[in-house]
Protein backbone atom coordinates (compact mmCIF):
# COMPACT_ATOMS: atom_id res chain seq x y z
CA UNK A 1 0.00 0.00 0.00
CA UNK A 2 1.35 3.46 -1.11
CA UNK A 3 1.24 6.46 0.91
CA UNK A 4 1.34 9.54 -0.82
CA UNK A 5 2.14 12.64 1.15
CA UNK A 6 0.73 16.13 0.71
CA UNK A 7 2.80 18.88 1.07
CA UNK A 8 1.34 22.47 1.97
CA UNK A 9 2.41 25.10 0.51
CA UNK A 10 3.84 28.07 3.14
CA UNK A 11 1.80 30.70 1.33
CA UNK A 12 -1.50 28.38 2.25
CA UNK A 13 -0.18 27.68 5.67
CA UNK A 14 0.49 31.45 6.20
CA UNK A 15 -3.25 32.42 4.67
CA UNK A 16 -4.66 29.28 6.80
CA UNK A 17 -3.09 31.21 10.30
CA UNK A 18 -4.08 34.64 9.20
CA UNK A 19 -8.16 33.74 8.77
CA UNK A 20 -7.88 31.50 11.74
CA UNK A 21 -6.46 34.71 13.64
CA UNK A 22 -9.10 36.77 12.00
CA UNK A 23 -11.77 34.64 13.04
CA UNK A 24 -10.69 34.15 16.87
CA UNK A 25 -10.27 38.27 16.61
CA UNK A 26 -14.01 38.32 15.76
CA UNK A 27 -15.15 35.96 18.14
CA UNK A 28 -13.70 37.67 21.13
CA UNK A 29 -14.87 40.79 19.70
CA UNK A 30 -18.52 39.40 19.38
CA UNK A 31 -18.31 37.83 22.89
CA UNK A 32 -16.89 41.01 24.43
CA UNK A 33 -19.96 42.82 22.23
CA UNK A 34 -22.24 40.27 23.91
CA UNK A 35 -21.70 41.65 27.64
CA UNK A 36 -23.43 44.72 27.07
CA UNK A 37 -26.81 43.07 24.64
CA UNK A 38 -29.30 40.69 26.40
CA UNK A 39 -30.34 37.97 27.17
CA UNK A 40 -27.30 37.60 29.47
CA UNK A 41 -27.60 33.90 30.36
CA UNK A 42 -26.49 34.57 33.96
CA UNK A 43 -27.86 31.15 35.13
CA UNK A 44 -25.53 29.42 32.72
CA UNK A 45 -22.74 31.83 33.61
CA UNK A 46 -23.35 30.55 37.58
CA UNK A 47 -23.35 26.92 36.17
CA UNK A 48 -20.06 27.26 34.26
CA UNK A 49 -18.45 29.40 37.77
CA UNK A 50 -19.04 26.17 39.59
CA UNK A 51 -17.68 23.50 36.69
CA UNK A 52 -14.67 25.95 36.07
CA UNK A 53 -13.98 27.85 39.92
CA UNK A 54 -15.55 24.51 42.55
CA UNK A 55 -13.86 22.09 39.47
CA UNK A 56 -10.62 23.72 39.55
CA UNK A 57 -10.59 24.03 43.51
CA UNK A 58 -8.62 21.35 44.10
CA UNK A 59 -5.75 21.59 41.71
CA UNK A 60 -4.99 25.04 42.60
CA UNK A 61 -4.91 24.54 46.28
CA UNK A 62 -2.25 21.62 45.43
CA UNK A 63 -0.27 23.61 42.81
CA UNK A 64 -0.15 26.62 44.98
CA UNK A 65 1.06 24.82 47.80
CA UNK A 66 3.68 22.96 46.50
CA UNK A 67 4.90 25.92 44.02
CA UNK A 68 5.10 28.14 47.02
CA UNK A 69 6.83 25.24 49.28
CA UNK A 70 9.37 24.85 46.12
CA UNK A 71 10.11 28.29 45.73
CA UNK A 72 11.24 28.74 49.10
CA UNK A 73 12.77 25.40 49.23
CA UNK A 74 14.86 26.88 45.88
CA UNK A 75 15.59 30.07 47.48
CA UNK A 76 16.46 29.29 50.77
CA UNK A 77 19.58 27.16 49.55
CA UNK A 78 20.88 30.54 47.86
CA UNK A 79 20.02 32.55 50.73
CA UNK A 80 21.45 31.01 53.64
CA UNK A 81 24.47 30.94 52.22
CA UNK A 82 24.36 34.56 52.37
CA UNK A 83 23.26 34.72 55.47
CA UNK A 84 19.73 36.24 54.07
CA UNK A 85 17.76 33.24 55.02
CA UNK A 86 15.44 36.12 56.36
CA UNK A 87 14.00 37.11 53.17
CA UNK A 88 12.81 34.01 52.43
CA UNK A 89 9.12 35.46 52.49
CA UNK A 90 9.96 39.00 50.49
CA UNK A 91 11.17 36.09 47.32
CA UNK A 92 8.27 33.66 48.34
CA UNK A 93 5.70 37.11 48.06
CA UNK A 94 6.81 38.78 44.46
CA UNK A 95 7.55 35.50 43.23
CA UNK A 96 4.09 34.40 43.72
CA UNK A 97 1.92 37.54 43.46
CA UNK A 98 3.28 38.64 40.87
CA UNK A 99 4.42 35.71 38.24
CA UNK A 100 3.57 32.39 39.73
CA UNK A 101 0.44 32.36 41.33
CA UNK A 102 -1.49 33.93 38.26
CA UNK A 103 1.22 31.57 35.66
CA UNK A 104 0.57 28.28 37.64
CA UNK A 105 -3.13 29.05 38.00
CA UNK A 106 -3.68 30.22 34.09
CA UNK A 107 -1.73 27.25 32.93
CA UNK A 108 -3.80 24.93 35.79
CA UNK A 109 -7.07 25.82 34.49
CA UNK A 110 -6.08 26.00 30.80
CA UNK A 111 -5.68 22.32 31.17
CA UNK A 112 -8.43 21.69 32.19
CA UNK A 113 -11.25 24.01 31.25
CA UNK A 114 -9.90 25.49 27.74
CA UNK A 115 -9.61 21.24 26.40
CA UNK A 116 -13.28 21.15 28.12
CA UNK A 117 -14.41 23.75 26.41
CA UNK A 118 -13.21 22.66 22.96
CA UNK A 119 -14.15 18.54 23.64
CA UNK A 120 -17.98 19.99 24.57
CA UNK A 121 -18.45 22.58 21.95
CA UNK A 122 -16.65 20.45 19.57
CA UNK A 123 -19.06 17.42 20.13
CA UNK A 124 -21.92 19.69 19.77
CA UNK A 125 -20.67 20.57 16.32
CA UNK A 126 -20.44 17.32 14.73
CA UNK A 127 -23.45 16.05 15.96
CA UNK A 128 -25.45 19.40 14.18
CA UNK A 129 -26.15 20.30 18.04
CA UNK A 130 -24.70 24.10 17.29
CA UNK A 131 -27.04 23.88 13.51
CA UNK A 132 -29.74 22.89 15.72
CA UNK A 133 -29.59 26.14 18.35
CA UNK A 134 -29.25 28.48 15.82
CA UNK A 135 -31.73 27.10 13.81
CA UNK A 136 -33.95 27.42 16.97
CA UNK A 137 -33.15 31.39 16.60
CA UNK A 138 -30.88 31.27 19.54
CA UNK A 139 -27.26 32.50 19.32
CA UNK A 140 -24.66 29.63 20.38
CA UNK A 141 -22.26 32.80 20.98
CA UNK A 142 -24.18 34.51 23.45
CA UNK A 143 -25.49 31.12 24.99
CA UNK A 144 -22.46 29.46 24.91
CA UNK A 145 -19.15 30.97 24.74
CA UNK A 146 -19.73 34.14 26.81
CA UNK A 147 -20.78 32.73 30.13
CA UNK A 148 -18.19 30.32 29.78
CA UNK A 149 -15.86 33.60 29.03
CA UNK A 150 -17.69 35.91 31.98
CA UNK A 151 -17.50 32.54 34.35
CA UNK A 152 -13.72 31.70 33.21
CA UNK A 153 -12.46 35.74 33.79
CA UNK A 154 -14.43 35.72 37.11
CA UNK A 155 -13.11 32.56 38.51
CA UNK A 156 -9.58 32.77 37.77
CA UNK A 157 -9.71 36.28 39.05
CA UNK A 158 -10.53 34.52 42.56
CA UNK A 159 -8.57 31.13 42.23
CA UNK A 160 -5.26 33.05 41.49
CA UNK A 161 -5.77 34.38 44.81
CA UNK A 162 -6.18 31.49 46.58
CA UNK A 163 -2.85 29.87 44.64
CA UNK A 164 -1.28 33.34 46.11
CA UNK A 165 -2.50 32.17 49.56
CA UNK A 166 -1.97 28.96 49.37
CA UNK A 167 1.56 29.55 47.69
CA UNK A 168 2.45 31.93 50.92
CA UNK A 169 1.26 29.34 52.96
CA UNK A 170 3.91 26.60 51.21
CA UNK A 171 6.49 28.49 51.85
CA UNK A 172 6.32 29.81 55.45
CA UNK A 173 5.39 26.28 56.00
CA UNK A 174 9.51 25.05 54.60
CA UNK A 175 10.82 28.73 56.00
CA UNK A 176 9.14 27.58 59.27
CA UNK A 177 9.47 23.55 59.67
CA UNK A 178 12.62 23.08 57.42
CA UNK A 179 15.03 26.02 58.43
CA UNK A 180 13.12 26.91 61.58
CA UNK A 181 11.97 31.22 60.78
CA UNK A 182 9.63 32.36 63.26
CA UNK A 183 6.38 33.13 61.75
CA UNK A 184 5.89 37.07 62.84
CA UNK A 185 9.64 37.68 60.53
CA UNK A 186 7.56 35.10 57.67
CA UNK A 187 4.50 36.84 56.96
CA UNK A 188 6.18 40.66 57.80
CA UNK A 189 8.27 39.98 55.12
CA UNK A 190 5.75 38.74 53.00
CA UNK A 191 3.60 41.58 53.58
CA UNK A 192 6.01 44.47 53.79
CA UNK A 193 7.93 43.95 50.32
CA UNK A 194 4.23 43.87 48.29
CA UNK A 195 3.60 47.35 46.71
CA UNK A 196 0.55 48.23 44.96
CA UNK A 197 2.24 47.51 41.58
CA UNK A 198 3.05 43.88 42.48
CA UNK A 199 -0.87 43.54 43.63
CA UNK A 200 -2.03 45.24 40.76
CA UNK A 201 0.33 42.73 38.24
CA UNK A 202 -1.02 39.91 40.31
CA UNK A 203 -4.49 40.55 39.49
CA UNK A 204 -4.69 42.21 35.87
CA UNK A 205 -2.89 38.70 34.85
CA UNK A 206 -5.59 36.02 35.48
CA UNK A 207 -8.24 38.39 33.63
CA UNK A 208 -6.29 38.22 30.75
CA UNK A 209 -5.93 34.86 30.92
CA UNK A 210 -9.38 33.97 31.66
CA UNK A 211 -9.99 35.71 28.54
CA UNK A 212 -7.90 33.81 26.17
CA UNK A 213 -8.50 30.33 28.35
CA UNK A 214 -11.97 30.74 27.70
CA UNK A 215 -12.15 32.00 24.35
CA UNK A 216 -9.60 30.07 22.69
CA UNK A 217 -11.18 27.04 24.10
CA UNK A 218 -14.52 27.82 22.41
CA UNK A 219 -12.52 29.02 19.30
CA UNK A 220 -11.26 25.16 18.97
CA UNK A 221 -14.86 24.16 20.24
CA UNK A 222 -16.61 25.86 17.47
CA UNK A 223 -14.26 25.34 14.87
CA UNK A 224 -13.81 21.61 14.99
CA UNK A 225 -14.21 19.77 11.84
CA UNK A 226 -14.16 16.00 10.65
CA UNK A 227 -16.18 13.84 13.75
CA UNK A 228 -14.84 12.36 16.58
CA UNK A 229 -10.91 12.67 15.34
CA UNK A 230 -11.76 16.60 14.87
CA UNK A 231 -12.89 16.59 18.39
CA UNK A 232 -9.63 15.00 20.00
CA UNK A 233 -7.32 17.65 17.28
CA UNK A 234 -9.16 20.97 18.79
CA UNK A 235 -9.13 19.37 22.82
CA UNK A 236 -4.95 19.11 22.19
CA UNK A 237 -4.95 22.63 20.04
CA UNK A 238 -6.77 24.08 22.50
CA UNK A 239 -4.68 23.37 25.39
CA UNK A 240 -1.19 24.13 23.07
CA UNK A 241 -2.40 27.16 22.32
CA UNK A 242 -3.74 28.77 24.99
CA UNK A 243 -1.00 27.75 27.52
CA UNK A 244 1.51 29.29 25.05
CA UNK A 245 -0.93 32.08 24.34
CA UNK A 246 -0.78 33.07 27.88
CA UNK A 247 2.83 32.59 28.66
CA UNK A 248 3.37 35.00 25.43
CA UNK A 249 0.95 37.50 26.93
CA UNK A 250 2.69 37.15 30.34
CA UNK A 251 5.45 38.34 29.19
CA UNK A 252 4.61 41.21 27.38
CA UNK A 253 1.62 42.58 30.04
CA UNK A 254 4.99 42.00 33.03
CA UNK A 255 7.25 44.08 30.31
CA UNK A 256 4.61 46.58 30.32
CA UNK A 257 3.85 47.18 33.91
CA UNK A 258 7.62 47.51 34.36
CA UNK A 259 7.60 50.08 31.56
CA UNK A 260 4.88 52.00 33.09
CA UNK A 261 5.48 51.60 37.12
CA UNK A 262 9.52 51.34 36.59
CA UNK A 263 11.91 48.91 38.06
CA UNK A 264 11.92 47.71 41.32
CA UNK B 1 -50.73 3.37 13.68
CA UNK B 2 -53.29 5.95 13.72
CA UNK B 3 -51.76 9.58 14.63
CA UNK B 4 -52.89 11.26 18.18
CA UNK B 5 -54.89 13.71 18.26
CA UNK B 6 -53.26 17.52 17.85
CA UNK B 7 -53.89 20.32 20.60
CA UNK B 8 -54.58 23.00 18.40
CA UNK B 9 -55.81 22.93 15.08
CA UNK B 10 -55.08 26.50 13.98
CA UNK B 11 -53.78 26.56 10.33
CA UNK B 12 -51.41 29.68 11.35
CA UNK B 13 -49.01 28.15 8.89
CA UNK B 14 -50.53 28.71 5.81
CA UNK B 15 -49.54 32.35 6.12
CA UNK B 16 -49.23 33.87 2.74
CA UNK B 17 -46.23 36.17 2.28
CA UNK B 18 -45.19 38.65 -0.62
CA UNK B 19 -43.34 36.01 -2.90
CA UNK B 20 -46.05 33.90 -3.48
CA UNK B 21 -43.86 30.83 -2.32
CA UNK B 22 -42.51 29.79 0.80
CA UNK B 23 -39.43 28.78 -0.09
CA UNK B 24 -37.68 29.94 -3.34
CA UNK B 25 -34.21 29.22 -4.76
CA UNK B 26 -33.08 30.97 -7.69
CA UNK B 27 -29.78 30.14 -9.30
CA UNK B 28 -28.06 29.15 -6.31
CA UNK B 29 -24.89 28.01 -6.18
CA UNK B 30 -22.17 26.55 -3.29
CA UNK B 31 -18.94 25.07 -3.18
CA UNK B 32 -16.94 23.59 -0.96
CA UNK B 33 -13.37 24.28 -1.54
CA UNK B 34 -12.84 22.89 -5.11
CA UNK B 35 -16.10 20.76 -4.84
CA UNK B 36 -19.27 22.44 -6.39
CA UNK B 37 -21.77 20.91 -4.47
CA UNK B 38 -24.83 22.95 -6.11
CA UNK B 39 -24.45 24.73 -8.93
CA UNK B 40 -27.49 26.97 -10.11
CA UNK B 41 -30.61 25.37 -8.24
CA UNK B 42 -33.91 27.09 -8.99
CA UNK B 43 -37.32 25.49 -7.49
CA UNK B 44 -40.19 27.22 -5.51
CA UNK B 45 -42.37 25.24 -2.85
CA UNK B 46 -45.79 26.86 -2.85
CA UNK B 47 -47.65 27.26 -0.09
CA UNK B 48 -49.08 24.12 2.09
CA UNK B 49 -46.73 21.72 -0.43
CA UNK B 50 -44.37 19.29 1.18
CA UNK B 51 -41.42 18.82 -1.58
CA UNK B 52 -39.97 15.48 -1.14
CA UNK B 53 -35.94 15.53 -2.30
CA UNK B 54 -33.74 12.78 -3.88
CA UNK B 55 -30.76 12.42 -4.84
CA UNK B 56 -27.57 9.96 -4.16
CA UNK B 57 -25.71 10.60 -0.94
CA UNK B 58 -23.15 13.96 -1.29
CA UNK B 59 -25.79 15.41 -4.02
CA UNK B 60 -26.35 18.36 -1.42
CA UNK B 61 -29.53 17.76 0.00
CA UNK B 62 -28.70 18.43 3.37
CA UNK B 63 -26.75 21.54 2.11
CA UNK B 64 -29.99 22.69 -0.03
CA UNK B 65 -32.06 22.92 3.66
CA UNK B 66 -29.27 24.60 5.56
CA UNK B 67 -29.39 27.04 3.14
CA UNK B 68 -32.85 27.86 3.24
CA UNK B 69 -32.72 28.00 6.98
CA UNK B 70 -29.48 30.66 6.31
CA UNK B 71 -27.23 28.41 8.79
CA UNK B 72 -25.46 28.09 5.07
CA UNK B 73 -24.83 31.14 2.52
CA UNK B 74 -24.64 30.69 -0.79
CA UNK B 75 -21.79 31.11 -3.25
CA UNK B 76 -24.51 33.23 -5.35
CA UNK B 77 -27.90 33.12 -6.10
CA UNK B 78 -30.82 34.12 -3.87
CA UNK B 79 -32.74 32.24 -1.47
CA UNK B 80 -36.47 33.62 -0.22
CA UNK B 81 -38.02 32.14 2.77
CA UNK B 82 -41.61 33.36 3.92
CA UNK B 83 -40.92 36.36 1.23
CA UNK B 84 -37.74 37.35 3.16
CA UNK B 85 -34.14 37.38 1.14
CA UNK B 86 -32.34 35.25 3.11
CA UNK B 87 -29.33 35.54 1.22
CA UNK B 88 -29.60 39.10 2.38
CA UNK B 89 -29.79 38.77 6.06
CA UNK B 90 -27.59 39.18 8.43
CA UNK B 91 -27.42 36.75 11.48
CA UNK B 92 -29.41 38.31 13.89
CA UNK B 93 -32.21 38.74 11.27
CA UNK B 94 -32.12 35.54 10.63
CA UNK B 95 -32.59 34.74 14.07
CA UNK B 96 -36.33 36.08 13.99
CA UNK B 97 -36.78 34.23 10.86
CA UNK B 98 -35.71 30.76 12.20
CA UNK B 99 -38.35 31.06 14.66
CA UNK B 100 -40.92 30.78 12.07
CA UNK B 101 -39.03 27.80 10.35
CA UNK B 102 -38.65 24.45 12.04
CA UNK B 103 -36.15 21.80 11.01
CA UNK B 104 -35.51 18.14 11.85
CA UNK B 105 -31.84 17.35 11.46
CA UNK B 106 -30.53 14.07 10.32
CA UNK B 107 -29.21 12.34 13.49
CA UNK B 108 -31.91 14.35 15.41
CA UNK B 109 -29.52 16.74 16.83
CA UNK B 110 -31.22 16.76 20.88
CA UNK B 111 -29.29 18.63 22.93
CA UNK B 112 -27.63 15.75 24.85
CA UNK B 113 -27.28 17.55 28.34
CA UNK B 114 -31.02 18.96 28.42
CA UNK B 115 -33.80 16.71 29.11
CA UNK B 116 -36.40 16.06 26.63
CA UNK B 117 -38.66 18.37 27.71
CA UNK B 118 -35.87 21.19 27.71
CA UNK B 119 -35.24 20.20 24.14
CA UNK B 120 -38.61 20.22 23.35
CA UNK B 121 -39.46 23.64 25.08
CA UNK B 122 -36.12 25.10 23.91
CA UNK B 123 -38.09 28.52 22.08
CA UNK B 124 -40.33 28.56 24.23
CA UNK B 125 -37.66 28.65 27.53
CA UNK B 126 -35.61 31.40 25.35
CA UNK B 127 -38.76 33.13 25.06
CA UNK B 128 -39.51 33.11 28.93
CA UNK B 129 -42.52 31.62 28.82
CA UNK B 130 -44.38 30.94 31.87
CA UNK B 131 -43.24 27.21 33.41
CA UNK B 132 -46.99 26.14 33.46
CA UNK B 133 -47.25 27.04 29.90
CA UNK B 134 -44.64 25.64 28.73
CA UNK B 135 -45.22 22.36 30.47
CA UNK B 136 -48.69 22.22 28.99
CA UNK B 137 -47.38 23.04 25.20
CA UNK B 138 -44.51 20.43 25.79
CA UNK B 139 -46.64 17.66 26.69
CA UNK B 140 -49.42 18.28 24.15
CA UNK B 141 -46.45 18.07 21.44
CA UNK B 142 -45.01 15.00 22.90
CA UNK B 143 -48.75 13.80 23.03
CA UNK B 144 -48.85 13.90 19.34
CA UNK B 145 -45.30 11.84 18.58
CA UNK B 146 -46.76 9.79 21.43
CA UNK B 147 -43.98 10.16 23.80
CA UNK B 148 -45.17 11.83 26.57
CA UNK B 149 -43.80 9.79 28.86
CA UNK B 150 -40.00 10.60 28.30
CA UNK B 151 -40.74 14.03 29.67
CA UNK B 152 -38.17 14.07 31.88
CA UNK B 153 -35.59 11.80 30.13
CA UNK B 154 -32.46 12.53 28.54
CA UNK B 155 -31.64 11.99 24.48
CA UNK B 156 -29.43 9.10 25.51
CA UNK B 157 -32.03 7.23 27.39
CA UNK B 158 -33.94 7.01 23.89
CA UNK B 159 -34.09 5.11 20.85
CA UNK B 160 -33.37 6.79 17.28
CA UNK B 161 -37.13 6.57 16.15
CA UNK B 162 -37.59 8.04 20.16
CA UNK B 163 -35.45 10.91 19.38
CA UNK B 164 -36.23 11.84 15.71
CA UNK B 165 -39.93 12.22 16.95
CA UNK B 166 -39.05 14.14 19.98
CA UNK B 167 -36.88 16.14 17.32
CA UNK B 168 -40.00 16.31 15.09
CA UNK B 169 -42.02 17.88 18.72
CA UNK B 170 -39.37 20.25 19.03
CA UNK B 171 -39.34 21.69 15.73
CA UNK B 172 -43.36 21.84 15.27
CA UNK B 173 -44.28 23.58 19.34
CA UNK B 174 -44.29 27.08 17.83
CA UNK B 175 -46.48 25.66 14.74
CA UNK B 176 -43.77 27.10 12.36
CA UNK B 177 -45.20 28.03 8.99
CA UNK B 178 -42.62 26.33 7.21
CA UNK B 179 -41.11 22.71 8.07
CA UNK B 180 -37.23 20.90 6.44
CA UNK B 181 -36.79 17.75 7.24
CA UNK B 182 -33.47 16.00 6.80
CA UNK B 183 -33.54 12.05 5.94
CA UNK B 184 -36.20 11.71 9.15
CA UNK B 185 -37.14 8.38 8.64
CA UNK B 186 -33.64 7.37 7.79
CA UNK B 187 -32.21 4.36 9.47
CA UNK B 188 -35.74 3.46 11.09
CA UNK B 189 -37.62 0.41 11.33
CA UNK B 190 -40.68 0.32 8.82
CA UNK B 191 -42.95 0.86 11.70
CA UNK B 192 -41.56 3.66 13.11
CA UNK B 193 -40.68 4.78 9.55
CA UNK B 194 -44.67 4.74 9.41
CA UNK B 195 -45.62 6.80 12.38
CA UNK B 196 -43.38 9.16 11.20
CA UNK B 197 -44.60 9.25 7.96
CA UNK B 198 -47.95 9.74 9.23
CA UNK B 199 -46.92 12.61 11.25
CA UNK B 200 -45.36 14.63 8.16
CA UNK B 201 -48.79 14.09 6.40
CA UNK B 202 -50.73 14.94 9.18
CA UNK B 203 -48.99 18.46 9.67
CA UNK B 204 -49.10 19.25 5.81
CA UNK B 205 -52.71 18.50 5.69
CA UNK B 206 -54.31 19.37 8.83
CA UNK B 207 -51.56 22.15 9.69
CA UNK B 208 -50.95 23.15 5.68
CA UNK B 209 -47.07 23.46 7.05
CA UNK B 210 -45.04 23.91 3.94
CA UNK B 211 -42.39 21.90 3.59
CA UNK B 212 -39.07 20.09 2.52
CA UNK B 213 -38.14 16.47 2.99
CA UNK B 214 -34.78 15.22 2.27
CA UNK B 215 -35.20 11.46 2.12
CA UNK B 216 -33.61 8.46 0.57
CA UNK B 217 -36.56 5.99 1.21
CA UNK B 218 -38.88 6.93 -2.26
CA UNK B 219 -41.46 4.58 -0.63
CA UNK B 220 -41.89 7.23 2.03
CA UNK B 221 -42.54 9.95 -0.73
CA UNK B 222 -45.39 7.74 -2.32
CA UNK B 223 -46.59 6.89 0.70
CA UNK B 224 -47.32 10.73 1.46
CA UNK B 225 -48.27 11.40 -2.29
CA UNK B 226 -51.11 8.60 -2.28
CA UNK B 227 -52.35 9.11 1.49
CA UNK B 228 -53.97 12.16 2.98
CA UNK B 229 -54.41 12.31 6.73
CA UNK B 230 -58.39 11.89 7.58
CA UNK B 231 -59.40 13.81 10.44
CA UNK B 232 -62.77 11.72 11.03
CA UNK B 233 -60.52 8.78 11.70
CA UNK B 234 -57.37 10.60 13.43
CA UNK B 235 -55.07 8.26 10.53
CA UNK B 236 -54.12 8.66 6.88
CA UNK B 237 -56.21 7.02 4.39
CA UNK B 238 -55.00 5.71 0.86
CA UNK B 239 -56.52 7.99 -1.65
CA UNK B 240 -58.53 6.64 -4.87
CA UNK B 241 -56.65 6.79 -7.98
CA UNK B 242 -58.66 9.01 -8.90
CA UNK B 243 -58.18 12.13 -6.47
CA UNK B 244 -54.07 11.21 -5.65
CA UNK B 245 -52.93 14.88 -8.14
CA UNK B 246 -55.13 16.74 -5.74
CA UNK B 247 -52.48 16.05 -2.47
CA UNK B 248 -49.51 19.28 -2.38
CA UNK B 249 -47.04 16.69 -2.82
CA UNK B 250 -44.25 17.31 -5.53
CA UNK B 251 -41.01 15.56 -5.74
CA UNK B 252 -37.37 16.98 -6.71
CA UNK B 253 -34.48 15.53 -7.95
CA UNK B 254 -31.19 16.44 -7.74
CA UNK B 255 -27.65 15.58 -9.59
CA UNK B 256 -24.28 16.58 -9.93
CA UNK B 257 -25.49 19.60 -8.34
CA UNK B 258 -27.98 20.01 -10.74
CA UNK B 259 -32.16 19.92 -10.22
CA UNK B 260 -33.15 17.11 -13.18
CA UNK B 261 -36.62 16.38 -12.14
CA UNK B 262 -39.07 18.45 -10.40
CA UNK B 263 -42.92 17.70 -10.69
CA UNK B 264 -45.55 16.06 -8.90
CA UNK B 265 -45.93 12.25 -8.44
CA UNK B 266 -47.71 11.06 -12.08
CA UNK B 267 -44.64 13.03 -13.90
CA UNK B 268 -42.39 11.52 -12.10
CA UNK B 269 -43.26 8.09 -12.79
CA UNK B 270 -44.26 9.08 -16.67
CA UNK B 271 -40.78 10.40 -16.54
CA UNK B 272 -38.29 8.65 -19.58
CA UNK B 273 -34.94 10.02 -17.79
CA UNK B 274 -33.17 6.58 -17.78
CA UNK B 275 -31.89 7.85 -14.76
CA UNK B 276 -35.30 8.75 -13.04
CA UNK B 277 -36.43 5.62 -14.08
CA UNK B 278 -33.37 4.13 -12.64
CA UNK B 279 -33.84 5.63 -9.88
CA UNK B 280 -37.21 4.87 -8.98
CA UNK B 281 -37.15 1.30 -9.98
Amino acid sequence: MAFELELTSPIDVAKDFALAVQEYTLLSAQCLANFFRRPLYMGDMLQQADLIGVGSLPIVILTGLSVGALLALNAASTLQRFGGITLIGQLVSIGMVTELGPLITGLMVAGRNSSGMASELGSMIVTEQIDAMRALGTDPTKKLITPRVGATVFMLFFLTIIADLLGLIGGYAVAHLIFGLNSEQYWTSVWQILVFRDVFTGLIKPVLFGFIIATIGCYYGISTRGGTQGVGRSTTQAVVAASVLILIVDFFVTKLIFAIFGYR
Amino acid sequence: MPAPTLPSENPAAAAVTPSGYAIEFDNVSIAFDENIVLNGISFQLAHGETKALFGVAGSGKSTLLKLAMGLLRPDSGRIFVLGEEVTQMSEQELFQLRRRVGIVFQESALFDSLKVYENVGFRLLEEHIPAAEIERRVREVLRFVELERTYDMFPSELSGGMRRRVAIARAIITEPAVLLYDSPTGGLDPVTSNTIVELIIKQRDVYKTSALMVTHRLQDAFTMATHQFDKATNQMIVLPKGQRGEVPMSFLILRDGKVIFDGDAQQLAASRDDYIREYIS
